[in-house]
C-alpha cells in the first residue's frame, strides 16, 4: 500500500517536471502572440523605423538578418559539409582525426560573445573588412560550423555501406562514389542540419554586436561592406537601450515575435524535410 | 588518359576536404591564440594579482581604474548554480518521463516541443525576462526591481533545459533493458525500478548532462545582459543585481577605445571565460568517453 502511494507521488513529481517545461514553452508563444500580435502587420514587417524608432516597422532588421544569415551559410555550408566528409569517408580512426573531433566538441561549447571578439580580432581588423555583413557573416559562419560538421556526419553515416560498396565495384573512385552516391542520398539529412543552424545563426546577438550589426541604418546594406539592421540586436535596443522603452514596449513584442517566427518557420521546415524522408 | 583524369580528382578532393577538416582546429587554436595574445597585452599594465584576486571592477575610473574579476566571477558562477538548481530536477524528471512512462504518442508530440524551446534565440529569453519575470519577481519577493541574479537564473535554466533533456534522455536510454526487467522481476515497481535501477546505473551519463547544460548557462550572454540588472558590485544575495564577465565584455567592448588596457582587459576577461568553459566541456567529455568504453 505504502510502496504504491509512492510509486503514485513520484510518476506525478516527473510529469510536474515536464508540465512545467512544457507550460514554459506555452507561456513564451501566449505571451509574446497576445501582447505581440496586435502590432504585427504587413506595414510593420515592410517598413523602415520612423521617428526615432518609436513608429514604423523592421523591414531593415529582417533584410540585415536574412542577408547576414545567407552570407554565414554560403561561408560555413562548404567547410562544414567538406570537414563531415573527410570525418566520415576518409579518416581513418588515428590521432589526426581524434584532434579534430575533439576541436569540433570544444568549438560547440565556445561562448558566443567569445565568437565575437574572435570576429572584431580576425575579420574586421586583421583582415581589413571593418563592420560590415561580410565580418559578422564570417563570425556567425564559423559559429555554426559544429553544428553543421556535427549534423552532417550524422546523415552520411546513415547512408548504408553497401550503397557505397556497389558504386566502388562498378569502377567508381572514391570522389566519384561520394559525388553520385553518398551526397545524394544524404541530402535531405544534411539539408535538416544545415537549416537548424541557419535558424540558430539568425537568432545570434553577442557575435555580430561588434561585428557590423548598427543601432540604425538609413539605407539598407548596399554591398557587404556595409553595417546592416538585425532583429534580435533590434529587439535589444527596443527593450533596454531606447530612450522611451515603454513607449516602445508593442514595437518590441512585435519585433519578438517576428524573430521567433523565423526562427521556428525555419525548425518546422527542418522538421518537415526530416520527417519527408525519414520513410 | 580518361583513367588519369579520374584519379586526378580523386586525389584533388581528397586533399580538399582534409583542407576543410583543418578548419575547425585552426579556429579553436585561433580563438586561443587571439585571446592569449591580447590578455599579454592587458597583463602589461595590469598586475595578475590585481585581476584575479581584486573583487572590484572600474577600469573607467579616473586617475585610477582597478580591474578585478572577482565580483563578475562569482556573479557568473552564481547565476550558473541558480540555473543548474532549477535546471535539473525538471531536466532529470522530464527526461524519465520521456524515456519511461511516456506513450510514443505523446514522446512524438513532446520531442519536437524541446527542440523548439532549444530554438528559441536568447534575445527574446532575455526580452521575457525583463517583460515578464521581472515584474513577477518584485511582486512576490517586494523588490524595487526584479533584475537581479534570480532572473538570470530562471532564464538560464530554461536556455539549459533543452540540451540537459536531450542528453540525459539518451543516457536513460542506454540502460540496457534487462536491467530493469531484473528489478521488475525482483518485485519492484516503475518509480522504484527508475529511483533506484535506472538512474544509479546512468548517473555519469546525467553528469555529462549537467555538465553540458552548465556550460550552456556560463557562456550565455544576451539573457544575463538584459535580466541581471547589471551592477558590477559584489552581490550579496540572489536578490542582488549582478554582472557576469559575458555581460561585461558585451557592454563594455563596443563603447572603450580600441588598443587601451581597458580594450585588453576584456580579451582577458573572455580568456578566463574561455578556459572555464573548455574546462567543463573537457571533463564532461572523458566522462562520456569512460562511460561508453565501459560498454554500457
Amino acid at each position: 500500500m505504502n510502496r504504491k502511494i509512492i510509486q503514485i507521488l513520484g510518476i506525478s513529481l516527473v510529469i510536474t517536471a515536464t508540465l512545467v517545461v512544457v507550460s514554459i514553452l506555452g507561456m513564451i508563444l501566449f505571451d509574446l502572440t497576445t501582447k505581440g500580435g496586435p502590432t504585427l502587420s504587413w506595414a510593420f514587417l515592410t517598413h523602415f523605423p520612423k521617428k526615432g524608432m518609436t513608429e514604423g516597422g523592421i523591414f531593415p532588421a529582417i533584410f540585415g538578418t536574412t542577408l547576414v544569415t545567407l552570407v554565414s551559410t554560403v561561408l560555413a555550408m562548404p567547410l562544414g559539409i567538406g570537414c563531415a566528409i573527410f570525418l566520415n569517408e576518409y579518416a581513418p580512426d588515428n590521432t589526426f582525426s581524434r584532434l579534430i573531433r575533439a576541436s569540433i566538441r570544444n568549438l560547440a561549447g565556445v561562448p558566443s560573445i567569445v565568437y565575437g571578439l574572435f570576429g572584431v580580432t580576425i575579420f574586421v581588423q586583421f583582415l581589413g573588412m571593418g563592420a560590415s555583413v561580410l565580418a559578422a557573416g564570417c563570425t556567425l559562419g564559423l559559429l555554426t560550423l559544429p553544428s553543421i560538421i556535427t549534423t552532417t556526419e550524422e546523415a552520411l553515416r546513415n547512408v548504408p555501406r553497401l550503397t557505397r560498396e556497389g558504386a566502388l565495384a562498378l569502377g567508381a573512385t572514391k570522389w566519384e562514389t561520394i559525388r553520385t552516391v553518398v551526397i545524394p542520398s544524404a541530402v535531405p539529412g544534411i539539408m535538416t542540419g544545415v537549416i537548424l543552424s541557419l535558424s540558430r545563426g539568425a537568432g545570434e546577438t553577442a557575435p555580430i554586436l561588434f561585428t557590423g550589426v548598427a543601432f540604425y541604418t538609413r539605407y539598407l546594406p548596399g554591398s557587404l561592406m556595409d553595417e546592416f539592421m538585425a532583429l534580435p540586436y533590434h529587439l535589444y535596443i527596443l527593450s533596454t537601450q531606447h530612450h522611451a522603452i515603454e513607449e516602445v514596449r508593442p514595437l518590441a513584442y512585435a519585433t519578438a515575435l517576428t524573430l521567433l517566427g523565423l526562427v521556428f518557420l525555419l525548425n518546422l521546415t527542418a522538421f518537415w524535410v526530416r520527417a519527408r524522408y525519414r520513410k | 588518359m580518361e583513367i588519369k583524369r579520374r584519379l586526378f580528382w580523386d586525389k584533388f578532393f581528397e586533399k580538399v576536404f582534409s583542407g576543410t577538416a583543418l578548419i575547425s582546429v585552426l579556429t579553436l587554436i585561433g580563438i586561443f591564440l587571439m585571446l592569449l595574445s591580447s590578455s599579454a597585452m592587458a597583463f602589461e599594465t595590469i598586475s595578475f594579482s590585481e585581476f584575479f584576486s581584486g573583487a572590484a571592477w572600474n577600469p573607467a575610473a579616473f586617475g585610477k581604474p582597478t580591474y578585478g574579476i572577482g565580483a563578475m566571477l562569482f556573479s557568473t558562477f552564481l547565476v550558473t548554480l541558480g540555473a543548474m538548481v532549477i535546471a535539473v530536477p525538471l531536466g532529470i524528471g522530464t527526461a524519465a518521463f520521456l524515456s519511461e512512462i511516456a506513450s510514443p504518442g505523446i514522446r512524438n508530440v513532446l520531442k519536437p516541443a524541446i527542440e523548439m524551446l532549444a530554438a528559441v534565440p536568447s534575445v527574446v529569453i532575455g526580452f521575457l525576462g525583463i517583460v515578464l519575470v521581472a515584474p513577477a519577481l518584485a511582486q512576490i519577493f517586494h523588490l524595487p526591481h526584479g533584475l537581479n541574479a534570480l532572473n538570470g537564473s530562471i532564464l538560464l535554466a530554461v536556455m539549459a533545459l533543452p540540451t540537459l533533456i536531450t542528453v540525459t534522455e539518451d543516457a536513460i536510454h542506454a540502460v540496457p533493458q534487462h536491467y530493469k526487467e531484473a528489478s521488475y522481476a525482483l518485485g519492484a515497481n516503475r518509480w522504484e525500478t527508475l529511483l533506484k535501477v535506472t538512474l544509479p546505473s546512468c548517473k555519469s551519463g546525467v553528469l555529462v548532462a549537467v555538465m553540458l547544460g552548465m556550460g550552456r548557462a556560463l557562456g550565455e550572454t544576451m539573457t544575463v545582459l538584459m535580466a541581471t540588472g547589471n551592477a558590477t558590485e559584489m552581490p550579496h544575495s540572489i536578490f542582488d543585481s549582478v554582472r557576469t564577465i559575458t555581460a561585461t565584455v558585451a557592454i563594455e567592448m563596443g563603447e572603450v577605445p580600441n588598443g587601451t588596457p581597458h580594450y585588453y582587459s576584456l580579451f582577458a576577461c573572455a580568456l578566463v571565460l574561455f578556459l572555464i568553459t573548455l574546462l567543463v566541456n573537457m571533463a564532461a567529455e572523458r566522462l562520456a568517453a569512460g562511460f561508453r568504453s565501459k560498454g554500457q
